[in-house]
């Protein structure tokens, strides 16, 4: 396809479903999350939202560290994953969609909760008023007011997932077909002499899906913010 | 007289920033269960915070809401329903309208979350006493400030309240929206009979719409009764009348003079000549008269262009702002007139003395009139 090797094609299917599956697994994540800094009064929420924005401000590579210390086959989570599922996360494309996610995870929950923050609570009273319980409130009312915030969210993220790179090296390595997404591939290339027209090749079609991915995001946020006006 | 169960008792206290509230009112009565109730005040006095209160958006520090037979909130028995389960339409004074739906959306989303077995209006009895047909598939935003308050009553009125809440629906329209809005309100009032707790500051409004009144001032019930009653009284003038001076007073449609397209409304003082009424004979009326539409004569005057002419003694006499006198006569009801100070002086008028009222019958206009309904009872303290 487009003449592209068999190891540009695996790179490229391989990030995709990286980024996606960190996106789509974070996500719910990210709205409970956000809803809680947003609205919540609870002792330990500015542990919380630090917790949360450490990924921002760490060395990525301290990240993919700590990820590989808890989710390794030694690691608390990953030898309970293995003995019970027979589930394996270090140096797979699950440990790769983790990393990715847990890199993304702040900006997704900085877009949802600036959004949530936004919506105008009495539109929320109003619903009460109409016999609608706080979950009903929430699916009905909420969800919909902050759906561009979300689509926002779900794409700074899935940019930022597709381009992760110290913490997806440090925590699942650079296995071919298993963990090379297209900045590993990139910078794998570039490593190796004579590589360097492959790498560019790969560097274009970087800028390609990311301008995608904009134009897709920017079209969905129009769509839904013009919902909400007139 | 029947007895009719109070359709709302109230006694709670309540503080919040900057206001304390401490309300004991018992709404009953059959112009009240069927009818429009007033929540009149200045603003802060604390009408919004009582019906927030009412409606469960707000918690009383302590007492007790009952609406019908049902305990709404009860500090004692610690009984506080969630809004949802209340029972109480909301209109609020900016509309609240949900963006994201459009217009059928909006009145279908109260529908959809009906109490118990669904009964109720139906969706187009209401789309047409509000005349919303044309407006369904349009969005919130596009709409203006007049629609919007229909369609905003309308989603109330669908989700089939037991009462219905009106915080100053009018307030943020101009007059030409008010009078869009009103008839529709009293279309509500006349039709479907659910009852309505009026929120407002305007005394015209007031008057058209509603038969029984409460009175808030500085988070506690003043006085609370039939319209013509309390604004009758000299005592509570100072809230009720520095509005709009003028006076109200019960009346029946008599008859019509159809040469000079006029008609003739009975009241405790005699007769009143009014540009012509189109009612049935007998209607009840509420007809608001500004004290700057009457002027005093000592001597009965004639040849004039007024046919309203009443006998009566002066009550009080009352320095308004600058040079002006307002002056109470009992012509059968108590009767303001405003004149200039200087005039006062003139006729030498004094507290006591009897004079004329004489009333431009062009003055009474279809602001000034208002259907009573069935009166007896109306709320107490």
């Amino acid at each position: 396809m487009f003449g592209l090797s068999t190891m540009e094609l695996e790179a490229i299917q391989l990030s995709l479903r990286v980024a996606l599956w960190g996106v789509a697994w974070s996500l719910p994540l990210a709205v409970g999350v956000a809803w809680l800094l947003a609205r919540g009064r609870f002792p330990g929420k500015i542990l919380l939202d630090g917790l949360v924005h450490l990924p921002l401000v760490l060395p990525p590579v301290a990240v993919g560290y700590v990820l590989l210390v808890m989710f390794g086959r030694q690691g608390a989570i990953g030898a309970w994953l293995f003995d019970q599922f027979h589930i394996q996360i270090a140096f797979t494309w699950r440990g790769a969609a983790i990393a990715a996610a847990v890199m993304a995870f702040p900006l997704m929950v900085r877009a949802i909760r600036l959004s949530l923050e936004a919506v105008d609570r009495k539109l929320e009273a109003a619903a009460r008023t109409l016999g609608a319980r706080p979950a009903d409130v929430f699916l009905s009312v909420t969800l919909p007011l902050i759906a561009p915030g979300i689509i926002t969210g779900v794409i700074l993220a899935f940019a930022r997932s597709l381009g992760e790179f110290g913490a997806t090296i440090t925590f699942v390595s650079n296995i071919p077909g298993q963990t090379r997404t297209l900045p590993l591939a990139i910078y794998t290339l570039i490593q190796a002499p004579g590589g360097e027209e492959t790498a560019m090749r790969l560097v274009l079609i970087s800028v390609v899906v990311a301008l995608a991915a904009l134009a897709v995001s920017e079209i969905l946020a129009r769509r839904a913010a013009a919902r909400l006006e007139p | 007289m029947t007895t009719t169960p109070p359709l709302l008792e109230i006694d709670i206290s309540h503080v919040t920033a900057g206001l304390s509230l401490d309300i004991s009112l018992n709404i009953s009565g059959q112009s009240a269960v069927s009818g429009i109730t007033a929540l009149f005040g200045r603003s802060g006095a604390g009408k919004t915070s009582l019906i927030n209160l009412m409606a469960g958006l707000a918690r009383p520090d302590r007492g007790r809401i009952v609406l019908g037979d049902r305990v709404l909130f009860d500090s004692e028995r610690g009984i506080d329903l969630p809004p949802e389960q209340r029972r109480m339409g909301y209109v609020f004074q900016e509309g609240r309208l949900f963006p994201h739906l459009n217009v059928r959306g909006n009145l279908e989303y109260g529908m959809k979350r009906r109490a118990g077995n669904g009964r109720g209006l139906s969706f187009d009895r209401v789309a047409g006493l509000l005349d919303l047909g044309h407006l369904l598939e349009r969005r919130p935003g596009g709409l203006s400030g007049g629609e919007k308050q229909r369609v905003a009553i309308g989603r109330a009125l669908l989700s089939n309240p037991e009462l219905l809440l009106l915080d100053e629906p009018l307030a943020s329209l101009d007059a030409g929206r008010k009078n869009e809005i009103l008839p529709f309100l009293e279309r509500l009032r006349d039709d479907p009979g659910i009852p309505m707790i009026y929120v407002s500051h305007n005394m015209e409004e007031i008057v058209r719409l509603a038969d029984v009144m409460v009175l808030i001032s500085e988070g506690r019930v003043l006085a609370s009764g039939d319209v013509e009653e309390l604004l009758s009284r000299l005592d509570l003038r100072p809230l009720t009348g520095r509005f709009e001076a003028g006076s109200v007073i019960a009346a029946t449609l008599a008859g019509h003079d159809e040469t000079f397209g006029l008609s003739r409304l009975a009241f405790a003082g005699g007769e009143l000549l009014a540009p012509r009424v189109d009612l049935p004979l007998d209607t009840a009326l509420r007809v608001r008269i500004r004290a700057r539409d009457v002027t005093l004569a000592t001597r009965k005057p004639v040849q004039m262009g007024a046919q309203n002419i009443y006998r009566g003694t002066i009550l009080q006499m009352e320095p308004d702002t600058g040079s002006r006198m307002e002056v109470l006569l009992d012509i059968g009801v108590p009767l303001w007139a405003r004149l200039s100070a200087k005039s006062a002086q003139e006729l030498k008028l004094a507290v006591g003395m009897s004079a004329y009222a004489v009333v431009k019958s062009v003055a009474i206009d279809g602001h000034s009139l208002g259907r009573r309904r069935i009166t007896g009872g109306g709320a107490g303290m």
